[in-house]
């Protein structure tokens, strides 16, 4: 007879050192960029009065959109009570947590004044999507402490399933409340649609899925844990219908910003004639993002977990280019300031096509902020029992008692 | 003696409250120090600060306006055009239709539904009953979404070590900035711009500021004398910069 018990990360020593030195140093890399980008102040960095917000934000933004959608197989778990799940979901509220922290640290780190984060936590405006996003944000970490603790204790379990549905319900809020951070924004041709939100929940479940099926299988390499043939197929599913979700709603964003007359010229700058943001959407969002990925899984008729790999790997280069997109071009794009009127001449490069090259510092802090993220994922999981792995039933004792 | 100092669990948690609710709440109880309130009285609500731009008098070549703007507010820059501030430019804009080229100076547009201030998280951008739309610089914690959400490109970020300040400006690297009517003339009693002064000593007299409650205000006469219209009608935002000849 089998069973299922949860179990602390079983890695060397050494290897867990190496680990977690290895991700200390690229955390202590991005902290040292954001210091110096803080003492020196932003022109150190390729961000300028015309691109306000660079490649931080392009990373923070991913981060935070994976952390709402790798609580999937939670949520699949805890709301729709599907059993096969279970074992699976403690980890998945555990990446959540991680992602989410780690996305907030490069947010932070990248504002102009990081020093008064105690103004943001105490001063709100609440017509501000940004002052809701931060009670979002951090009411969603403290949500998942509170999920995770009624999945890990058994003196709480009864309690995980409300737990779940309300992480579920949260973070459904909180990815809406991040897209409607570009949503609300009136006055640039790329945003101000109320279809980013649904956009951006939509590209978490499939970002999400995929990062979820990307640490499993790097955790998998070390340790057997529990992961069926059933699940892997799942999520295949899983990552074929959030595929076509996303290429829909994608299709949907242009198809009604084509509709909307004055937004027509950022159309064609985005479609035809914007250069690298024209390439970078293409090639990036649409073909390596979404199209190529569905060819691969379509044509796999083995199913095999090898296909999967390829499209996870090609959905994340995708979802950074997205963000590129999203976050870059929408600003590049010059402001329509007169609409009868062609700007010919500006000190403030108005009538340009603005171009943005990150520095080393940026990237830095982007890069600290993924690693900060791992370091998480990596305490977690070597010092509480987040991994099921199946072992035939007289030894659960004495593994249990080994790990304890 | 030892038990008379004896510290108990509950008279532990309950000095420990009252002094952090102390140190806590004791600010809130005296008014917050406002940014730019007037020095010798409040700002009035019936005073409505407001500036019309007549775009056919604005001299092609000229930068009185810009110029006394960088002096009045100690705006110097670092020889790095895309990062320095500039809290008024001059554009040169040609007519679609016609072809005819003309130069507009662009300054915040001081909105009376501001954007910037809609989505300022700490409430930094805000808006004076006198219609000034300005940033706390003691608030502002660069997040830059205001400079995202201005439809006219009115505000800049100070991307580093500021080192020739006025005192009458304060800035700081780290926050955002914009044109604030020159809040510190106005609310020292002088009732005028260093942009619109400028523009009257060049003679070309295209800036005229003023109160919209005063009839004669030197607005209100612009105002009268040519039809003045809001850039962007389109987002209802109610600017208090309007311009004529456009």
């Amino acid at each position: 007879m089998e069973k299922i018990i949860f179990r602390k990360f079983q890695i060397e020593s050494k290897t867990f050192w190496m680990m977690f030195f290895g991700l200390g140093f690229f955390i202590l890399v991005g902290y040292l960029c954001s210091h110096y980008m803080e003492t020196e102040g932003h022109y150190v960095t390729g961000m300028n009065n015309q691109i306000v917000w660079g490649l931080p934000h392009i990373f923070a933004v991913l981060l935070i959109v994976i952390a709402s959608g790798v609580l999937n197989i939670a949520s699949i778990s805890s709301v729709f009570d599907k059993k096969l799940y279970k074992p699976l979901a403690p980890l998945s509220a555990l990446l959540a947590m991680a992602f989410l922290i780690s996305g907030l640290a490069i947010l932070v780190l990248d504002l102009g004044r990081p020093d008064r984060l105690i103004v943001a936590m105490t001063t709100y405006n609440f017509k501000s999507i940004f002052a809701w996003n931060i009670f979002l944000y951090s009411g969603f970490a403290g949500i998942l402490a509170i999920y995770i603790w009624t999945m890990l204790d058994r003196n709480v379990k009864k309690f995980s399933r409300p737990a779940g549905v309300f992480a579920f319900t949260w973070r459904i809020v909180l990815t809406t409340g991040t897209g409607s951070i570009f949503g609300f924004l009136i006055s640039r041709e790329a945003y101000g649609t109320a279809i980013l939100a649904p956009l951006f929940i939509i590209m978490s479940l499939l970002y999400g899925t995929v990062v979820y099926f990307l640490i499993v299988k790097a955790i998998n390499y070390f340790q057997k844990t529990l992961f069926s043939e059933e699940i892997l197929q799942n999520l295949r599913k899983l990552t074929l219908l959030f595929l076509f979700a996303n290429l829909y709603f994608l299709i949907l964003y242009h198809v009604t910003n084509l509709y909307i007359s004055k937004h027509l010229d950022f159309e064609k700058f985005i479609l035809l004639d914007g250069g690298i943001y024209t390439i970078a959407f293409w090639v990036g969002q649409v073909v390596i993002g979404l199209l190529l990925p569905l060819f691969i899984l379509f044509r796999d008729e083995n199913k095999s977990e090898s296909s999967l790999m390829s499209a996870t790997l090609l959905i994340l280069v995708g979802s950074f280019l997205a963000m590129y997109v999203i976050i870059i071009a929408g600003q590049a794009y010059p402001l329509k300031i007169f609409t009868n009127y062609e700007i010919l001449e500006s000190s403030f490069y108005d009538n340009v096509i603005h171009t943005y090259i990150p520095t080393i510092w940026e990237l830095g802090l982007g890069l600290g902020g993924v690693a900060l993220s791992l370091i998480i994922v990596l305490i977690g999981i070597a010092n509480l029992d987040f991994l099921p792995t199946i072992i035939k039933s007289p030894e659960a004792k004495k593994v249990a008692e080994s790990d304890s | 003696m030892s038990t008379d100092i004896k510290l108990t669990r509950r008279g532990f948690i309950v000095k420990s409250i009252s002094v952090l609710s102390t140190v806590y709440f004791i600010p809130d109880l005296f008014a917050p120090a406002q940014a730019a309130k007037p020095l010798h009285e409040e700002v009035k609500s019936d005073t409505k600060w407001a500036m019309s731009i007549d775009v056919d008098k604005c001299a092609s070549g000229c930068t009185a306006c810009v110029d006394a703007c960088v002096e009045e507010n100690g705006l110097y820059g670092f020889d790095r055009p895309e990062t320095d501030s500039q809290w008024i430019r001059k554009l040169t804009i040609k007519d679609i239709k016609t072809d005819k080229v003309k130069v507009v100076p662009m300054l915040c547009q001081h909105c009376e539904n501001p954007p910037c201030c809609d989505v300022c998280p700490t409430g930094a951008s805000f808006r004076r009953v006198d219609g000034i739309v300005m940033v706390n610089q003691h608030t502002c914690i660069g997040c830059r979404y205001c400079m995202m959400a201005c439809p006219f490109k009115a505000r800049s970020f100070v991307h580093e070590n500021l080192t020739e300040q006025v005192t009458t400006a304060p800035r700081g690297k780290g926050c955002v900035e914009s044109c604030n009517f020159c809040v510190n003339r106005i609310d020292h009693g002088i009732p005028t711009t260093a942009c619109e002064e400028a523009c009257m000593k060049e003679g070309h007299k295209a800036i005229s500021f003023g109160d919209l409650s005063d009839p004669n205000s030197r607005v209100n006469k612009a105002l009268k004398i040519k039809q003045n219209r809001r850039l962007r009608a389109d987002l209802s935002l109610k600017q208090r910069v309007t311009y004529s000849n456009i």
